[in-house]
């Protein structure tokens, strides 16, 4: 057990010095590693960002019931009451069309266009809310709704939550593609480093093996190069990933402020980081790993 | 200690280096190994450290068969085993002190203990001022007693040198042979390699000729 442990120290140490010794070949082979795997990550950042932007703006689900433009006061009076006894409505919200009207004399850019119409654009609105917020049962509240009298529009406003979940879907999808492939792509480019490592350190390889060095004891070193390397790769692309998000931090979030969202960029998750150096050792590991049993006899 | 029975070893595609040799060496002797070039000596040597195997015939070490034994068995043997060989294989990209804790680095020897050692061993062949030292800065005479010092650092029982004193002054090569003799004397069996017998006084002397042993 000591023993092990003295042997895995000395080899992580060694190859920590092999990795010094030469600075220049270390910092391409990082720079190889890192922009590879910052392209998953960053993806995995902007699905995580989309995500938390999903479940925090309104994600209720609610259908908005338009009346048509001519209806009375008592017309939409007698809609209110039939939603509010219609069973599996849980909220019922009314717009009066002048207070609508009211709302938007408001906002800068309209008033000079809502000043010259000669009357009121705006319909009555209803915002409704269901208890069961399934889309096929959303679906089926909006067909129900349609037939009513006077009643020019029905739309599910969670189409939109549905639309962007499905793409999230395939983001994430994309992003695990993504991972995979870079993730084969290390595996290469250790198994190309270890292999050069290994011609380059054949004198001491000959000599260890006649000594007495177990195979186990010739890997350890190139293994924990292999990991060293993933390991400093992988921090290479948090920090590529990390770095970007800052970048567009403030214009991403004056873009979303446009459509009334409120976006802060966030980076990688802790989770998501640990996943991401973890793996980023492992394959690193792996590639030496494949390139010892090729090369190191 | 160590038991030839009928070895013969050839190497592709058709040298005969070893016919039929067969001898015993007692734990603790001293043996010099000469012949002319090309005799087999190196060969010899090289089967007793599993380096080489035998074509046919035994090569038995403290009682286990050398030849058959599995890859992943073959470092334990040479760990009991101190090598000197012919072109020394020191490592010329690092100090002289790291050349010798090499071997102790090998079998995972307490690190602090094993500083003492490799003092020591540099100590007794004569190197101890120059541990910091890169092989390429000693001379011809110093690379060798370097390479004992790496050959006896861990204490094996079995010391094999092959040409220890080629190339060396008289009297560095009398001082080489002073150091195995030493250690011959502190119970360590030893097999030289030589075409200089008279090195190494007391020695018990197994003589080859064309790959067989001359008595
Ligand atoms: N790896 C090898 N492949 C083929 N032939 C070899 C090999 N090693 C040695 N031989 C041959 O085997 C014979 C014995 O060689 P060996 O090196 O044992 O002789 P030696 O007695 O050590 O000679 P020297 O005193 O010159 O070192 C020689 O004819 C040599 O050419
Ligand atoms: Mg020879």
């Amino acid at each position: 057990m000591k023993t092990w442990l003295t042997q895995n120290v000395r080899a992580a140490r060694l190859a920590l010095r092999r990795l010094l010794a030469a600075p220049m070949n270390t910092l391409l082979s990082l720079l190889a590693i890192g922009v590879a795997l910052a392209f998953p990550a960053g993806g995995q950042m902007l699905l995580a960002n989309i995500q938390r932007l999903a479940e925090t703006s309104s994600a209720m689900p609610q259908i908005s019931l338009f009346m048509s433009v001519d209806a009375s006061a008592e017309e939409a009076k007698e809609i209110e009451v039939r939603l509010k006894n219609f069973s599996g409505v849980k909220q019922v919200q009314f717009l009066p069309r002048e207070k609508t009207l009211a709302r938007l004399k408001t906002s800068e850019g309209l008033r000079g266009v809502i000043d010259v119409l000669p009357s009121n654009p705006f319909p009555d609105a209803f915002v409704v809310v269901a208890a069961d917020d399934r889309p096929q049962a959303l679906e089926k509240f909006a067909a129900e709704f349609r037939q009513w009298p006077k009643v020019e529009h029905v739309q599910l406003d969670s189409a939109w939550l549905q639309r962007l979940d499905a793409l999230l879907r395939l983001g994430r999808t994309a992003v695990t593609l993504l991972g995979a492939l870079l993730g084969l792509g290390l595996i290469a480019i250790t198994f190309n480093i270890i292999r050069m490592q290994v011609l380059v350190g054949r004198a001491e390889i000959e000599v260890s093996q006649l000594l007495g060095a177990t195979d186990h004891f010739m890997r350890r070193p190139f293994l924990y190069y292999g990991a060293l390397l993933g390991l400093g790769g992988g921090l290479l692309a948090l920090l590529l990933a990390t770095g970007t998000a800052l970048w567009l931090r403030a214009p991403l979030s004056d873009l979303a402020q446009l459509y009334g969202l409120n976006l802060a960029l966030q980076p990688l998750s802790l989770r998501d980081s640990a996943l991401l150096l973890g793996s980023a050792t492992g394959l690193g590991w792996l590639g030496a790993l494949l390139s010892l049993r090729q090369y190191l006899r | 200690m160590i038991r030839f029975d009928r070895v013969n070893k050839r190497y592709p595609p058709d040298i005969t280096a070893l016919t039929d040799v067969s001898f015993h060496v007692e734990e603790g002797e001293l043996v010099v190994i000469s012949g002319h070039s090309g005799a087999g000596k190196s060969t010899l040597l090289k089967l007793i450290a599993a380096i080489e195997r035998p074509t046919s015939g035994s090569v038995l070490l403290g009682g286990q068969n050398i030849g058959v034994l599995a890859r992943s068995a073959l470092p334990y043997v040479r760990r009991r085993i101190g090598m000197v060989l012919q072109d020394q294989k020191l490592l010329f990209d690092r100090s002289v002190f790291d050349n010798v804790m090499l071997p102790l680095a090998i079998i995972g020897f307490p690190p602090k203990e094993a500083v003492h050692r490799v003092r020591a061993a540099l100590d007794k062949v004569g190197l101890a001022r120059r541990e910091k030292a890169l092989p390429i800065a000693l001379s011809g005479g110093e690379q060798q007693r370097l390479a004992i010092a790496r050959a006896v650092v861990s204490r094996p029982a079995l010391l094999l040198a092959d040409e220890p004193t080629a190339h060396l002054d008289h009297e560095t090569a009398e001082d080489v042979g002073r150091i195995f003799g030493e250690f011959h004397r502190a119970g360590v069996t030893v097999l030289i390699a030589t075409y200089d017998t008279p090195l190494f006084p007391g020695a018990r002397q197994i003589e080859l000729a064309h790959g067989s042993l001359r008595s």
